[in-house]
């Protein structure tokens, strides 16, 4: 078949697939299976969620629903806390990591671990630990103290401080990873002429490594920032929104209405929180497609 | 042999007082659902850091689904490897031709669908899914393998066309132009020069949806609800459901499926760091 549409190039065709060589006939033929993926699972599902949120009473709705401003307010604290916390472990990692020792390569195998296994069996085993009777915790506590520990996921502001430490856990190596390439790309000589010079370590980060490395850092906070607007499974399985639903992150909280079968309020939340994602998108878009 | 001077031992000292918090944290997570899994039901809960009478009997009765919970063990690992290879298959197959038709055809149009499908890949995936649940229902595909493998493939495209459009752009044109000058098609073009050539990324890409899949719960347990077309992981979330639920085998069902993909990952590191870092560190 290839062969006789090469063969068609010679003879004068109609008007648009003279416009078109064959290259270009192929070009959209293989990039068609894309395209019909696009439209019926990512156009069409947003423009019919969009049509569901049209009602501006859902809004009003989800104005007086006090689970939804918690909600808010706990993907504030998650997003602000979380990410810096992890960002600026990652980059003081990323330095250690990147000695030449034979057991940091070693520990650097093991490190990645909670990256390459998958979340869910990872966090139900610390949501077992942090079980208040038979969790390891307290039964630690219960040995070495002789009380009983606290109810750990019971309180919610150490319940979504757990989460975000589980956050922090499955996500710190492949940040920490993405920033030592960063820093290995710095040549090796700035830093011995600073060390000729006698400058200390924190001359050396201040004028060599930070100022080679922010451009990077800035991104990697933003794509951070998306990622962990959409981190639904470290909110739900550890604390499943509880107690009494108020650890929800707006991740989970869309998933909680259609779970009460309340979709025009689910599809309301995620479009109360494009004004704040979608710059962000847009501009790591135009990052990426340069 | 020359020995250590008291400052290299002082770095050493230093490095070894991050290195050893850095590994507990990691590991304590991980080492717990490894201490359940091997421990018997009367060891789990004491509290040991090693049980008095490890076992393999937790194993055991996974394997031969011994218990209420995992009687549709066999069928619900099946379900998750047959989802994984599909979508991952499918979204090679989908997302290099696209690569080829935009980097290599040059098809009109073909930088703004990159665009469109990065927005889609910065877009987080909990916030389509509520449209995409209904969508599958609009479509029927509620409760069918197709609706995860379908969503899971919309997701890993986006990423899998920019990786393997930026691994394309470094090709030479002008081994096109030769293949060309000697009479090759198209057709001839794609499978004799481009896929040989793109091998290393399309083997990252193929791991890269394979392990997405594998590993996603989100989409899973609400597009799949019966008891024998769920996945492992919504399986898994199944368990905690019950407040008897036993969590030693809870705990060894979530180590067999965690096994794999982290075997997996380890195999193909090579290609994946390469791919991974390649995205995030263009700035």
């Amino acid at each position: 078949m290839a062969i006789t549409l090469s063969g068609d190039q010679a003879i004068p065709g109609p008007p648009l697939s003279a416009r078109l060589t064959t290259p270009q006939v192929w070009g959209i033929v293989l990039l068609a299976p894309y395209l019909l993926v696009f439209l019926a699972f990512v156009v069409y599902p947003v423009g019919y969620g969009l049509w569901l949120a049209r009602h501006p009473a859902s809004y009003v709705a989800l104005w007086h629903d006090p689970i939804f401003a918690r909600a808010a307010v706990n993907t504030l604290i998650f997003l602000l806390v979380g990410i810096n916390l992890k960002m600026a472990i990652a980059l003081f990692l990323s330095g250690f990591f990147a000695q030449q020792r034979t057991w940091i390569k070693w520990l650097s195998v093991l490190f990645i671990l909670p990256w390459a296994v998958p979340s869910i069996p990872t966090i139900l085993s610390v949501r077992f630990m942090l079980n208040p009777e038979w969790g390891v915790i307290n039964q630690l506590i219960f040995k070495f103290t002789g009380e009983d520990g606290p109810n750990w996921l019971n309180d919610p502001t150490v319940a979504l401080a757990m989460a975000i430490g589980v956050h922090i856990w499955k996500s710190l190596p492949f940040w920490t990873l993405i920033l030592m390439t960063g820093r290995l790309a710095i040549s090796h000589d700035l830093y011995e002429a600073a060390e000729v010079d006698g400058a200390s370590w924190t001359q050396k980060f201040r004028y060599i490594t930070w100022p080679s490395m922010q451009t990077l850092y800035v991104t990697c906070t933003l794509l951070s920032m998306i990622w962990t607007l959409g981190d639904f499974n470290s909110v739900y399985l550890l604390t499943g929104g509880g107690p009494a639903d108020l650890t929800h992150v707006l991740a989970t909280l869309g998933i909680r209405y259609l779970r009460l079968d309340q979709l025009s309020l689910a599809m309301a939340s995620i479009v109360c929180a494009l004004p704040f994602v979608l710059p962000l998108v847009y501009f790591m878009m135009k990052r990426l497609s340069r | 042999m020359k020995l250590p001077t008291l400052r290299e031992i002082g770095t050493e000292a230093k490095l070894l007082l991050i290195g050893i918090p850095v590994l507990i944290w990691t590991m304590v997570p991980i080492y717990h659902m490894f201490l359940f899994a091997i421990s018997p039901k009367e060891d789990a809960f004491s509290g040991k850091l090693w049980p008095a009478h490890p076992t393999l009997n937790n194993f055991k009765i996974v394997f031969y689904q011994e218990h209420y919970f995992l009687r549709d063990f066999w069928i619900q690992f099946f379900n998750s490897v047959v989802i994984a290879l599909s979508a991952g298959a499918l979204t090679l197959i989908i997302a290099t031709a696209a690569a080829f038709s935009i980097s290599r055809l040059r098809v009109p149009g073909g930088r703004w669908v990159m665009n469109l499908a990065l927005f889609t890949y910065f877009i987080p995936a909990a916030f389509l899914a509520v449209p995409m649940y209904r969508t599958m229902g609009n479509y029927g595909l509620l409760n069918n393998h197709w609706s995860l493998i379908l969503a899971m493939v919309t997701i890993a495209s986006p990423y899998a066309i920019w990786v393997l459009k930026q691994a394309s752009d470094k090709l030479p044109v002008e081994l096109d132009e030769a293949a060309t000058m000697d009479g090759a098609t198209t057709l001839q073009l794609f499978r004799l020069v481009y896929v040989p050539l793109m091998m290393p990324s399309l083997v990252a890409i193929g791991t890269y949806a394979i392990l997405l899949a594998w590993n996603e719960y989100l989409y899973a347990f609400l597009l799949l609800s019966k008891d024998t077309e769920i996945t492992l992981p919504v399986a898994l979330g199944n368990f905690l459901a019950a407040d008897d639920s036993p969590w030693e085998l809870l705990m060894t069902t979530g180590f067999i499926y965690a096994l794999p993909p982290a075997a997996i990952y380890y195999a193909f590191k090579r290609y994946m760091v390469g791919g991974l870092t390649a995205g995030a560190v263009k700035s």
